[in-house]
Parts: structure tokens; C-alpha cells; sequence
């Protein structure tokens, strides 16, 4: 599908905005295609595409809202979902939470977008896979891949004055390895905007790698370790805290940031104070959206609903400096019963690290474990950030420096507060899932139990 | 992935704030436009022989079509206020076809054109010529007989988009008055409803039109000691259904009365929120658990996530075979484990069997996504694994002729594929209720509802938590514990079941997000069981301090 133009996206959400007989008025337009194929067994299990463009209008009415959807563009069309969304939000129920639009905006530039990518096509994405699975093939492994790539565009505007554009595009690509008596697995997990920057055998040759390196594992006690982990398992380590930053959350008393006796720890040294974390939309490895948006779906967002998030922009923001919580987010209702700037989420973010790499990292390392991966990782409780997983995909025990033997893998309880102030280095970040991490060596990082999961 | 995923693929994950996704590919609408009947038979008739002619004119030697309507409303709310209303609606087309041997997909959105459908097929046929290359062995495909136009709907007896949504409204703000009068802090508390209109057609010669019905209540109450920084939370205890707005209505039957009270067939919110803030409150006292080994007495609203994380993603074959080794994973209960016929999977009182028939079920429907009737088949017998779940792709693997029903695709706009059916663990056959269990406990847990979990790729190690933990000694509940999770190995976990109650304690629990795939995908399932005693299980302690 033909992205929309700056200009045209301009003249289709003005042109609805005429319509409005509500007290206030937004508006947003996003379409785009997300296509994808998968393999298993070293041959393509599925493969398809799926695309649409939806145009979202939303009423405000006193303190009453209503949202309705249509993706025909004239103006009669336009108009019957404008009386529609007026008509939702006279029978909806006053939200005394409704804080009005704002005002005219000025957003960044990201640089989200490669015309490399928007113009692959099914042979192209037959090319990748079969570039992961000829590798594995001529060494006797077997892969199981999936690359998805999308191209996109979203355009909000307001009765207000507001108007924003970006267009996007993203890849994401991953694959397991096996060997072919399934005693060794490894992973390697890949994500950019621009499809030319993915060097499809080299990074299966990581997998491959890890896959031959992992068999014949050996079992080691569960019990405190020093850990590296690679920033695959850093980066799902931290979600959780990323994307717990509400301040209401903590003003109420059920956050990791909430401070014993009432409030929120802002201000508090929280954990290491070699740690700093950021958000920058306009960093060019790992570039994010430069509106709000209430979460980090970068398909979701272009593919129908319209844009989510109220058009706050995204500028560059620091979470935690030297250890110490920064900025917390914000609703603008909440922001307004705190007489505080409403911040919003991060869309993603960026651990500094030092520049040290990993393997830097093992050799400095007496006695530790290499983790590759976590998996299936869940908060257990929301207060501590206690979460529980596993490690996959290639764990090694680490001795003298060098890398000794693949262990088995294990459970782990940990709290990654716990992990960020028991830390002992830091390495070079990479990008994972939109976010830059480096690879972390942590003291004292509890294993709970043994699993034979290969 | 479960309904916390959900949250935390919002950024909400560390609240445990349940807002659900926007459905892909969905436009709002109003609560009326939910009522409104659908396309046609003949008209959807029409469209779907379009797709499978223009398939197989450009050399499909298969092709199926699904015209899929997907309604939701959801209500949200916290404490005395009303946070949304979302009534969605999702119309769209998707295209399966093989050819050259292998499979090709492709959907379009919010279409009526006989010229858009045909031109999806021909799409979904370039997919698959151009992925061709890359197969080792062309698509085996399970013979399947068409059925000729045929109907299914769910058991309706109130609509649920038929009751006013003022009624919604009222009655979960209701139940958050109730809450907070009674000792919490704060409540959210959402109602589901979904609607999803399938229309099937096959080159098999099949035309099915589904209408099938889900609900879910679901609040969670938290209570917080700001002197002490504690908080403690207790969700409800009611079950997403195969049902419609009648869930919500009960009948003196479907209360189990006990240390609280667990429902069945009907729910009663405002009981049920009244009993959490009390709960979450004495939760905010309660003892911290002692690590160690205890013999533990599982409620079928928490023995639910186990089954779903240990035995029904286990069983699943695609997994077994290494289909899902990118993410989900593959399993331990490997073929040579079902081709020895004894493999101990649990004890000799372990019954698992899979269905997508029983009423009142999330996965309860006339046909799957593949044109399959639905049906019952037993996984685990008297402990020995004795089958798993497949699909038309996939049961010449296992030396069968016919599928086993179990495909399905969350949108129109996504591919269909294996998909778990209801995964239940069989009542005891003796006759054996909960109060009689506890009776012979000697130092134990009783745990009620669902709390956190995770478990292996390879479905081995588990971990999990609940909503109430009662201490049990000398075979008397003594009082409440907190900071309790266990972790355990699936098939040691399961040889250490000794006691399963008998039917009259059987009930459902379930979830609307399992999670698989590649683009990820959700699944509506439910898990039936009665309670079930467990022996010597590892019990740790989740208390921290940061």
C-alpha cells in the first residue's frame, strides 16, 4: 500500500475537522503493511500480508468523548463518522478525568523511515530466509526464523491547531538454531528500520554458533552467580521497569517507585550510580516515534485504530541519571493534580554502557555465567520487581576468563533493581526491540532452579 | 501468554492495570452498530466462491476463505469512575491457498468487491509460488469432506450486546462501591464481550457460518499500607466463558461455599468483590510463607493455568515437531515418549483429555477454522501420554487419517494454525469432596484463583503463584500465608498428584490470551478440573526488599 504524503494526510484530516460541530476535535490517520515469513525445520512454514489504512475521529463534549473509525475518504463518508463520534460522546459518561486537546505542537524529525525496506517484496523476504537456512543446512542444523518488516505513516491533527506526521519502517528478524539431535540450541534476535543493515548469515552464524557451543551441557547448583547478561536478556529484564515510570502509580502507593510513608522516590538514588537510562526519538540507531502513544506496538500503530496517546511530544528525556530517578511519567490529569509537567512514556530507550565488549566482559570475569536469552519472564511482585523466568538458548559457564562448558538451564527470582545495583560492568549497547542495551555483568543474581529445557 | 502479557505489551505490565489491546485491524463503533446483523449468507456465499475460483484458476490445489466479523465491547472502569467504553468491530477477508505445495496467505480489510477478494487470492497464491522454493516436503493435507452450507452458534440466553450499557456500567461500579466500602484502596474492573461471526468456505465444498459468544468479568481490588509500603492485590475469581451475558446471572448451584466462595457456571461480582477487599486486606497481614516442601490443594481456579502451561502447550504437536522453536518453543513430550505407550506423564489418577465441544467452554464451536468438526479425545490415560493435538497439516504424522479439529485464527487477517483446544484434567472417579481432601492434609496449601507463572520452552520447569494461599495443618486451614510461589517439573509435578475430587467439584477456568505464533496470535481457551491434592511440592518464599 502507497504511503500518504505530509501534504495529502494535511488536507484529509483538515477537511474533516470542517466537519465538527463537537466543542473540540482530533483526528488521525495511519495505514501502512506489515508482511512476514516464517520457516521451521529449516523450510517456510507460512507467509503473508496484511494492510489498511483507518481513520480515526474523535469527539470531545464537555467532559464527554467519543471515537469512531472509517477508511473511505470522501467527504460524505467523512462526514456521517463525524456525527458519529459527536453521537458516541453525547451518550457517553462524563470522564472527570477529560483534560482538553492541546494546542499546535512541534515534533522531531525521527529518522524512522528506509525506502529500502518499504519497497521489499516476497522474494526478497524469500531471500532472508533462505540466506538463514542454507547456512544452517550445510552444517547439519536445523533453523526455525521469522522476519517481519512494515511501512507505515500516522498523522494526527486537532481542532486545537495540531498537526504531526511520521512515517516508519521496521524489520525485525529472529532465529533459533538446533542441532539436528536437538542436545544444542542458540538464538540471535536482530531489529532495524533499514532492511540493508541486516546481514542475514552473519547473524544466523551467531546462532549457529551458540547452537554447536550448547550441547552437552552439564548441571550446575542453582544458587547466587555472577551473570553477564547479553543485552537480548538485559533488554527483557528491563521492560518491566521502563514501562512502569507512572507517577500515579507510585503517588498511590503500588510501584517500585512508591517511597514508604507516601509519595514517589523522584530524586531517590535508586540503583548504580554508573547507570543512566534515556529516551531520545532522534537517536540514529535506535530511532523512536515522536508523538505519544500509551504503548510501544510499532505494527499496532500503523495498521488501523489511528495513533493512541493524546500527541504529546517525544523529546529527549532522562529516567535515571547516575543512578538517581530522574523524570517519572505522567497523565496530563495527573500531571495537573500535581501542578507538574505531563511527561509521557518512553517509546523506547537507551541504557548507556561503557565500551567495553563482551568478550571483554568474560575475560574480566574470575568465576560467572554467560546468559544468552531469558524467557518467559513475569513480574511476581509489582512493588520489588521481582520477576521470574529462565535462561535459554545458550548459557556457558564462565571461569578464569574464558568460557569453560555450556551449563543447563536455569529458573531465576530476581528483581532487576536488585540486578542494576549489583553491577560490576558495563559493556558496549546494541540494539534489541527498538531499545539500545549494552551487555551487563551483575553480582549475586539468584537462580532458583534447574530445568532441562534445551 | 496469558492476560498480564497483555498488560505488559501495553507498558502496563508493572501496574497489572488490565486494559485489553485494541483488536488489529478494528474500527469503533457504536454500542447499537454491535447489534446490527452481518453480511448475507448469500452475499458471503458469493464472495468466498470469488476467492477459491481466482485461487484456484491461478493454480491453487487447495484454497480456504474466512469472512470474518469480529465484535467487541469492552467497559473499564476504576473506583467510582468509567475509564472507557470500546465497541469495535473488525470485517475482513483472509485467504488461504497451496500451491505449488506450499501455503500462501494473504487478507484484506473491510471489503465487499468480488474483484478485492479475488485479487486477495491470487496474492495469497504469489506467496505461496514464491515461497515454494524454500519447502522440503509439499503440504499433506488430512482429507476432510465438505459439509455443504451448515450453521453453529453459542447457547445464548441473554445477549450480552443487548443489555443497555448503563446496566454495565452500573453494575460494576456497583461492585467497586462495594469493594471500597469493604477495605480496598483502589479496584479496576472490566467487562468483555466478544462476538466473532466466521463464515468458512472451502474447495472441500464446505460453507459454514459460526456465531460464537465469550464474556469475561474481570476486576482485580488492591489494598495498600502506606506506613509499611505493602500492597496487596486479589483478582476475581470468576472465569472468561464460552457464554453471553447469562454468566453473570447465578443459580444457588453455582456457588461452592468453602473458606470463600468459588462459582461455577454463573458469577455473582458484587459477592465476589465484597469478599476480595476483605481478602486483600487480611493478604496485607497474612504470614509470610515459610520456604520449603508442602503438599498443596489446588482449586480449579488456579489448576487451570497449570494444566494450560504444562500439559495443554506441551501436547501441542506443532511444538513436539519443532514448528514453534523460534518462540514459544518445542516440548519435552516428545514422539518416541508417545510411541512407548508408557510414558508416565502423571500418576495413574491423572485423566487429561482435549475437547472443543464442551457447552459453556472457550473453545466451544461447531467447526474449526479449517472446515473440521469439532470433537473430545483423551491426551493423557490413567498417566501414560496417549496423543496430542494436530491439525489437517499434520496428523499423517501421527499415522491418523483425520484432524483433530483444533485450528484456528484469532482475525480474519491472520493465517489459521494449530491452536490448543480445552485441556482438562478428568474428575476423580471416587467419590471425594474438598473438605474431605483438606481432612488428610498434614502440613499443606490450599490455593484459590491465578497469580504468576512461567514455565520452560520445553515445558519442564514451572513456576507459579495465586491470589489466596491458605496454610493447612494437621488437616485444618489455620490461616492465611502470602509471598507463596511453587516450582516444579511438569512430570514430576503431575506423578505427585494423589487425589482428584470427584464431578460435583468440576469447573472451568480459562484465559482469552494464549499466545503463539509468529506474528503473534491469541486463542480463547478453557481448562476444566476438580480440585487436586499434589505431594511434597517445592514452595518458595517471593518476599524482597529492594
Amino acid at each position: 500500500m502507497a504511503i500518504i504524503s505530509q501534504e495529502e494526510a494535511k488536507k484529509i484530516l483538515e477537511k474533516v475537522l470542517t466537519f465538527s460541530k463537537a466543542d473540540e476535535m482530533s483526528v488521525s490517520l495511519s495505514g501502512g503493511r506489515t508482511s512476514n515469513i516464517r520457516y521451521a525445520l529449516n523450510s517456510v512454514s507460512s507467509g503473508g500480508e496484511a494492510d489498511n489504512m483507518s481513520l480515526l475521529i474523535t469527539a470531545g463534549i464537555g467532559k464527554r468523548m467519543g471515537s469512531a473509525t472509517v477508511n473511505e475518504f470522501n467527504d460524505k463518508a467523512i462526514e456521517r463518522t463525524v456525527r458519529r463520534a459527536e453521537e458516541i460522546a453525547r451518550l457517553a459518561p462524563e470522564n472527570p478525568e477529560y483534560m482538553p486537546m492541546i494546542g499546535p505542537q512541534s515534533y522531531l524529525e525521527t529518522p524512522m523511515y528506509a525506502d529500502t525496506t518499504a519497497k521489499m517484496d516476497a522474494e526478497a523476504r524469500a531471500q532472508v530466509a533462505f540466506d538463514s537456512v542454507d547456512a544452517c543446512e550445510q552444517k547439519n542444523l536445523s533453523a526455525a526464523g521469522f522476519l517481519q518488516d512494515t511501512t507505515g505513516f500516522s498523522a494526527i491533527a486537532n481542532s486545537k491547531g495540531l498537526f504531526g506526521y511520521n512515517k516508519a519502517t521496521s524489520v525485525d528478524f529472529s532465529v533459533t538454531v538446533r542441532t539436528a539431535d536437538s542436545t544444542g540450541s542458540g538464538y540471535v534476535t536482530r531489529d532495524f528500520n533499514d532492511i540493508s543493515k541486516l546481514k542475514t548469515r552473519a547473524v544466523t552464524g551467531i546462532a549457529m554458533q551458540k547452537a554447536l557451543a550448547s550441547t552437552n551441557a552439564r548441571t550446575l547448583e542453582p544458587g547466587k552467580y555472577t551473570v553477564i547478561l547479553e543485552p537480548t536478556a538485559m533488554g527483557t529484564l528491563l521492560q518491566s521497569m521502563m514501562s512502569g515510570m507512572d507517577a500515579r502509580l507510585a503517588d498511590e502507593g503500588r510501584s517500585f517507585l512508591s517511597r514508604k510513608g507516601g509519595g514517589t522516590r523522584l530524586g531517590e538514588k535508586l540503583i548504580d550510580e554508573r547507570i543512566t537510562i534515556y529516551s531520545d526519538p532522534m537517536n540514529p540507531e535506535a530511532p523512536s516515534e515522536p508523538f505519544a502513544s500509551e504503548g510501544r506496538n510499532r505494527t499496532g500503530s500503523f495498521l488501523g485504530g489511528g495513533v493512541v496517546g493524546d500527541g504529546r511530544p517525544q523529546e529527549k528525556l532522562t529516567w535515571f541519571e547516575n543512578g538517581v530517578v530522574k523524570n517519572m511519567s505522567y497523565s496530563r490529569f495527573w500531571a495537573s493534580q500535581k501542578g507538574v509537567k505531563a511527561v509521557p512514556p518512553p517509546t523506547g530507550f537507551i541504557m548507556a554502557g561503557g565500551n567495553q565488549s563482551l568478550a571483554d566482559l568474560i575475560k574480566s570475569t574470575d568465576k560467572g555465567i554467560l546468559v544468552t536469552r531469558l524467557w518467559y519472564v513475569r513480574m511476581v511482585d509489582p512493588k520489588t520487581l521481582l520477576q521470574t523466568g529462565l535462561t535459554r538458548d545458550g548459557t556457558f559457564y564462565i571461569e578464569n576468563g574464558q568460557i569453560k562448558f555450556p551449563v543447563k538451564n536455569f529458573r531465576f527470582n530476581e528483581s532487576a533493581i536488585i540486578v542494576l545495583n549489583n553491577v560490576e560492568a558495563l559493556g558496549a549497547p546494541m540494539r534489541v526491540n527498538g531499545n539500545l542495551i549494552p551487555p551487563v555483568k551483575a553480582r549475586d543474581f539468584t537462580f532458583t532452579s534447574l530445568s532441562d529445557a534445551i | 501468554m496469558n492476560r498480564r502479557d497483555f498488560t505488559q505489551t501495553l507498558g502496563l505490565g508493572a501496574a497489572g492495570l488490565l486494559l485489553p489491546k485494541m483488536p488489529a485491524l478494528a474500527r469503533t463503533i457504536t454500542a447499537e452498530e454491535l447489534l446490527e446483523p452481518g453480511l448475507d449468507i448469500p452475499v458471503k456465499k458469493r464472495l468466498a466462491d470469488a476467492a477459491l475460483n481466482a485461487a484456484t484458476a491461478k493454480g491453487a490445489t487447495y484454497a480456504d476463505v474466512r469472512i470474518g466479523r469480529y465484535l467487541n465491547q469492552y467497559v473499564m472502569t476504576r473506583e467510582n469512575r468509567v475509564q472507557n467504553i470500546i465497541n469495535t468491530e473488525s470485517f475482513g477477508v483472509g485467504v488461504r491457498v497451496i500451491a505449488n505445495g506450499c501455503w500462501g496467505f494473504a487478507a484484506i480489510g473491510d471489503t465487499q468487491s468480488e474483484e478485492d477478494v479475488a485479487r486477495t487470492a491470487e496474492k495469497a497464491v504469489l506467496f505461496a509460488k514464491a515461497h515454494a522454493r524454500l519447502i522440503k516436503k509439499p503440504v499433506q493435507l488430512a482429507p476432510q469432506k465438505g459439509f455443504g452450507e451448515v450453521s453453529w452458534k453459542t447457547k445464548v440466553d441473554k445477549h450480552s450486546f443487548e443489555v443497555p450499557v448503563k446496566e454495565k456500567v452500573d453494575l460494576l461500579l456497583t461492585a467497586n462501591g462495594i469493594a471500597l466500602q469493604n477495605g480496598a484502596n483502589f479496584v479496576n474492573n472490566t467487562l468483555f464481550m466478544i462476538n466473532e461471526q466466521k463464515y468458512f468456505a472451502s474447495t472441500d465444498g464446505s460453507y459454514i457460518d459460526q456465531d460464537v459468544h465469550r464474556i469475561w468479568p474481570n476486576f482485580t481490588v488492591t489494598a495498600v499500607d502506606k506506613a509499611s509500603g505493602l500492597m496487596a492485590t486479589r483478582d476475581s475469581l470468576s472465569a472468561p466463558m464460552g457464554r453471553s451475558y447469562d454468566y453473570l446471572q447465578t443459580a444457588p448451584a453455582d456457588r461452592l461455599t468453602g473458606v470463600t466462595t468459588r462459582y461455577n457456571q454463573g458469577y455473582d461480582m458484587l459477592e465476589d468483590a465484597e469478599a476480595a477487599a476483605k481478602q486483600a486486606r487480611l493478604k496485607l497481614k497474612a504470614k509470610s510463607v515459610e520456604a520449603g516442601k508442602y503438599d498443596l490443594v489446588l482449586d480449579p481456579s488456579h489448576t487451570y493455568l497449570t494444566i494450560h502451561e504444562s500439559v495443554g502447550h506441551a501436547t501441542e504437536l506443532d511444538r513436539v515437531l519443532g514448528y514453534e522453536a523460534n518462540l514459544a518453543g518445542t516440548s519435552f513430550a516428545t514422539i518416541d515418549k508417545w510411541q512407548s505407550k508408557k510414558f508416565n506423564y502423571g500418576s495413574n489418577v491423572v485423566n487429561f483429555f482435549a475437547d472443543k465441544t464442551q457447552p459453556g467452554s472457550l473453545g466451544d464451536v461447531g467447526w474449526d477454522d479449517e472446515g473440521v468438526k469439532t470433537k473430545r479425545w483423551d491426551l493423557i490415560k490413567d498417566g501414560i501420554l496417549v496423543n496430542y493435538q494436530a491439525i489437517r497439516d499434520q496428523v499423517h504424522m501421527l499415522g491418523e487419517a483425520e484432524s483433530q479439529g483444533c485450528c484456528y485464527a484469532d482475525s480474519w487477517s491472520t493465517v489459521q494454525f494449530q491452536r490448543m483446544a480445552n485441556v482438562s484434567l478428568a474428575p476423580g472417579k471416587e467419590r471425594l469432596t474438598v473438605d474431605e481432601m483438606i481432612r488428610d492434609v498434614k502440613k499443606g496449601i490450599y490455593i484459590i484463583g491465578d497469580g504468576s507463572y512461567s514455565i520452560d520452552q520445553q515445558r519442564y520447569n514451572f513456576q507459579f503463584g495465586g491470589q489466596l494461599f491458605y496454610e493447612i495443618k494437621d488437616g485444618q486451614i489455620v490461616g492465611m500465608l502470602r509471598d507463596v510461589a511453587y516450582q516444579s517439573n511438569t512430570q514430576e509435578f503431575w506423578n505427585s498428584c494423589v487425589k482428584v475430587c470427584d464431578e460435583r467439584d468440576y469447573r472451568m477456568g480459562g484465559t482469552f490470551f494464549d499466545g503463539k505464533g509468529q506474528p503473534a496470535q491469541i486463542n480463547s481457551v478453557s481448562h476444566g478440573s476438580s480440585t487436586a491434592r499434589f505431594n511434597g511440592v517445592n514452595v518458595l518464599n517471593t518476599g524482597r526488599k529492594i
